[in-house]
């Protein structure tokens, strides 16, 4: 589609080829970005460039270009998943940038999320989290009728704040100490709030805080750059909730 | 047809007896594999979306030894994370009339009489079961001021039995499902590979033993064996380039099993959702569903004039057309997907459409916002409007969305019997990935359904049975058999013959041109003459990938492109196959709308006296005709009869 408020944009773009090589910083010139394209859609337009000249074209982590499986992840002229508040790079759209811009994009950066390729990382950390007990412990067939627990809607609510996040590590990205508390706090608060978690708690708090450290995570010095940068809007409150309940597990758990 | 003596009646294996019982009655005398025996079989998954999370997390808590496969970076990406509306279930919690047997009603009905009945019913008895085993998981649902949970109304039914987590239900049972399989990893139960794709299917004896696997990072290839083997792998929609299915969905894992053995079943049954944002240009990537549970307030027009350019707030109420509320003044704008799909597409084809295209319909919520106020309204659909904002750069409070239908689901997959076993004996097939559940067209809110049905509450059993009636363990497969190296050699030649092809056309531009033929000819109208010419033009599109087709890169390491590659040329032949069926059912049903079987009104005309059956095609070797083989239904609890939303 030609239209007269195509753009064209200067990209700087973080080219690495392995996880042991050194990456750098490579300049591409792109003409005819139109407005309504998505970020990724720029980005494959590029790419389609690239195939053409026999370029290796550039590895980036997308899926579901919903905002909602947390596969993409782009340090977007610094800023983890562009200049929007509270979206994705999939739902980004060209229209947040104009002619003539340079745009710097570069892969999450952090010891726990070795670059795979290009813009690709190995988040492969929040899963060892979450299996270090971001779970309830009840097998399937065990469960009574789902009414018979009531839940304040408010406490369904707050949990489902906390529940929205969508593990994309945007938080552990922007943190200056590569910490990835909101992450863990977010789904230690999901299960804390509820009834069907609270009887795990304290066990919860402490496993998965250990795990949190043991895999180089850094830990949090209050910036709230992680909460600036969710592209879910979850909030620096739990990482509170998360410190209340640890402290509390830490001087009460008769495990630990 | 002219390999009409080769065709085979299929059994379904249904169990005899009065279908309320028949799930209860075959739990009982189904064999079992008792608890210290469990440890020995191995059982690999493949995918871990709903399904395939909720069956590996199940078997292994029974004791099984499970090995997961999924091609992202975690088990959650999976793309039923992106399922927004809701999940089914018949708790009648609201009191309106709500129970088992009008799940199962409805579901038949949706589908267009063409599901298997006693798959269904079990499908709605176990509903149940799932809300409340999610609730205990910590799913957060949507809860009332005392505490109960929240239901409301989607597309097709009368009755609120939808429940739901905002607007990210898919999301928050998939979190569900995989934090019970994080749980069993934990406990060593349960091994899962990321970034590993399954590139082929291994029989050994007539049983499906194991796969090959595709390391996506290193590009290395592996070898694995288990007793039995669970495709979880979702549909195969992107045949379309353009759907609403994530980037990665793919069908490849299905196509490996059909060439193994596995038939394809109703390959041409395509759910195109009828509230999708319009396309807006040839560089576009995916579409974007709108939940369908906009439908409760949102009221969808188009203007009553052809080619009527005016912006939607100046066009005059008596100058708009609510059709659906016109055409189908019982169920309104909650007719069924399928249904709306269609009139939309009339809309367009009358030149009523809208938008800079014209190809889109007014999906509008001035009215609500007047009823209930723009609080209630955000609080509903929030999300969702500002996901249409951040996508069209337009305020739904302030002018209406614009609409429209695009491909969405799948009810097609590999043939399973009532065990959820596939034709290649061993190999099952869970979720959107089988055909079993839903006929011609899937009711709203009922696919999260079938995935955790299929794996928390079906396969548990049915997989029990095999495993102890066949005891494949007793012999002995191990990788070392010379099957897993032929197949091995066979997936390695595949990738290495489309990395040297190195001709002049990206893989993208042949998906692009598939979508656009699948689009054009196997969409939402289908005629005789158009997939006879979508036939030869696919064929022609698959010899020309073969020889023309540039994959930059190499075989080791991360090659983008390669795995599309592979996928792509699945796509073709899949595309081909759906082609093929669309034009031997000779009638419409649901979703499968053929334009020379119609009813005066433009509603779908079945023929239940020659296509009562499902379709299920058997492979024959790369450039053999395949064979349409039958499964004939009965439906001795909802008696056939025409579909009405009037």
């Amino acid at each position: 589609m030609s239209d007269s408020n195509n753009m064209t944009l200067n990209l700087k773009i973080w080219r690495q080829s392995t996880t042991k090589d050194k990456g750098q910083i490579v300049d591409y010139i792109l003409e005819g970005v139109s407005p309504d394209m998505s970020f990724l859609e720029m980005i494959d337009m590029l790419n389609e460039q690239l195939v053409a000249k026999n370029d290796d074209p550039i590895a980036f982590d997308h899926d579901c270009r919903e905002g909602i499986c947390g596969m993409c992840s782009m340090m977007i002229n610094g800023q983890a998943h562009g200049p929007e508040k509270a979206t994705t790079t999939c739902q980004l759209h060209m229209r947040s940038f104009k002619d003539g811009d340079t745009i710097v994009i570069e892969p999450w950066r952090a010891r726990a999320f070795p670059v795979l390729k290009d813009l690709m990382v190995d988040r492969s950390a929040f899963d060892r989290i979450i299996e270090a007990g971001g779970f309830v412990n009840v097998n399937t067939g065990n469960a009574g009728d789902a009414n018979e627990i009531l839940i304040p809607k408010e406490a369904a609510d707050l949990a489902m704040d906390a529940a929205a996040c969508i593990g994309c590590g945007a938080c552990v990205a922007s943190c200056k100490n590569a910490s990835a508390m909101l992450f863990v706090s977010a789904k230690i608060s999901q299960l804390a709030l509820l009834p069907q978690g609270e009887v795990e708690a304290d066990q919860r708090a402490l496993s998965m805080v250990e795990k949190m450290d043991e895999l180089g995570f850094g830990n949090c010095t209050n910036e709230a750059e992680c909460e600036a940068s969710c592209p879910k809007d979850i909030s620096i409150s739990n990482i509170a909730r998360m410190n209340r309940g640890f402290l509390k597990a830490a001087i009460t758990s008769k495990t630990k | 047809m002219s390999t009409e003596q080769q065709v085979k009646k299929l059994d379904g294996k249904v169990p005899k007896g009065d279908i309320k019982t028949l799930w209860e009655n075959y739990k009982f005398d189904m064999k079992l594999v008792n608890p210290s025996n469990k440890r020995k079989f191995k059982v690999i998954v493949v995918g871990t979306g709903l399904a395939g999370a909720s069956a590996s997390a199940t078997l292994a808590e029974l004791g099984y030894e499970v090995e997961a496969f999924c091609i992202s970076d975690s088990p959650r990406r999976a793309h039923s994370i992106a399922a927004q509306g809701g999940i089914n279930a018949a708790k009648n919690y609201p009191n309106d009339g709500d129970s088992v047997w009008r799940l199962f009603y409805d579901t038949v009905k949706g589908g267009d009489f063409r599901a298997r009945e006693a798959n269904v019913y079990r499908l709605a008895q176990v509903s149940n079961n799932i809300i409340d085993q999610c609730a205990a998981q910590g799913v957060p649902f949507a809860r009332e001021y005392g505490g109960t949970l929240s239901n409301r109304s989607f597309g097709g039914a009368q009755v609120s039995r939808t429940f739901y987590a905002r607007g990210q239900t898919g999301q928050q049972l998939l979190l569900g499902a995989y934090s019970a399989l994080m749980k069993e990893s934990s406990k060593g139960k349960v091994k899962i590979h990321t970034r590993s794709e399954m590139v082929e299917l291994v029989m050994v004896n007539g049983k499906a033993r194991g796969i090959i696997t595709r390391n996506i990072v290193t590009g290395e290839f592996a070898k694995h064996s288990a007793d039995a083997v669970l495709l979880c792998t979702g549909g195969y929609g992107n045949v379309f380039f353009l759907s609403t299915n994530a980037m990665n969905s793919n069908g490849s894992a299905a196509w490996k099993a059909y060439k193994k053995g596995a038939y394809f079943a109703n390959p041409c049954y395509t759910q195109i959702h009828p509230t999708c944002i319009p396309v807006h240009g040839e560089n576009q990537s995916k579409l974007t569903l709108m939940s369908e549970s906009l439908r409760n307030d949102g009221r969808v027009w188009a203007p009553k004039k052809q080619g009527d350019k005016r912006p939607a707030n100046e066009i005059p109420e008596d100058e708009r057309d609510y059709y659906l509320e016109r055409v189908y003044p019982s169920f309104g704008n909650l007719a069924p997907r399928d249904v709306s799909s269609r009139q939309a597409k009339y809309r367009v084809d009358e030149g009523k459409g809208v938008g800079k295209t014209g190809v889109a319909v007014y999906l509008d919520f001035r009215d609500a916002i007047k009823r209930d106020g723009y609080e209630v309204i955000k609080d509903r659909y929030g999300n969702l409007f500002d996901m249409y904002q951040r996508i069209t750069d337009e305020n739904p409070y302030e002018v209406p969305m614009r609409i429209y239908p695009a491909v969405h689901y799948t009810m097609g997959g590999l043939w399973v019997d009532y065990n959820l076993m596939t034709g290649a004996k061993g190999c099952f097939a869970l979720g959107e990935a089988n055909f079993s559940d839903h006929g011609a067209n899937r009711l709203g809110a009922s696919a999260l359904m079938q995935g955790l049905a299929d794996g928390y509450f079906v396969i548990p059993y049915t997989l029990g049975n095999y495993l102890a009636s066949e005891k494949p363990n007793e012999e002995k497969v191990t990788v070392d058999n010379p099957e897993f190296e032929q197949a091995m050699k066979e997936a390695k030649g595949r990738f290495s013959k489309l990395l040297s092809i190195n001709g002049k056309r990206s893989v993208d531009s042949f998906h692009k041109a598939l979508g656009h033929i699948m689009w054009e000819n196997v969409g939402m109208g289908r005629t005789e003459k158009g997939l006879t010419s979508a036939i030869k033009e696919i064929q022609a599109l698959r010899k020309e990938f073969w020889k023309d087709v540039k994959v930059t890169g190499s075989d080791s390491g991360i090659n983008v492109e390669l795995e599309k590659a592979n996928r792509v040329a699945d796509f073709i032949e899949l595309g081909e196959l759906m082609a093929r069926d669309a034009l031997a059912r000779h009638e419409s049903c649901g979703g499968h709308f053929r334009e020379e079987m119609q009813t005066a009104d433009g509603e779908a005309k079945r023929d239940d006296e020659k296509f009562c059956h499902v379709a299920a095609w058997e492979w024959t070797g790369d450039d053999g005709e395949p064979i349409r083989n039958i499964e004939e239904l009965s439906f001795e609890n909802v008696h056939l009869a025409t579909r009405s939303y009037k």
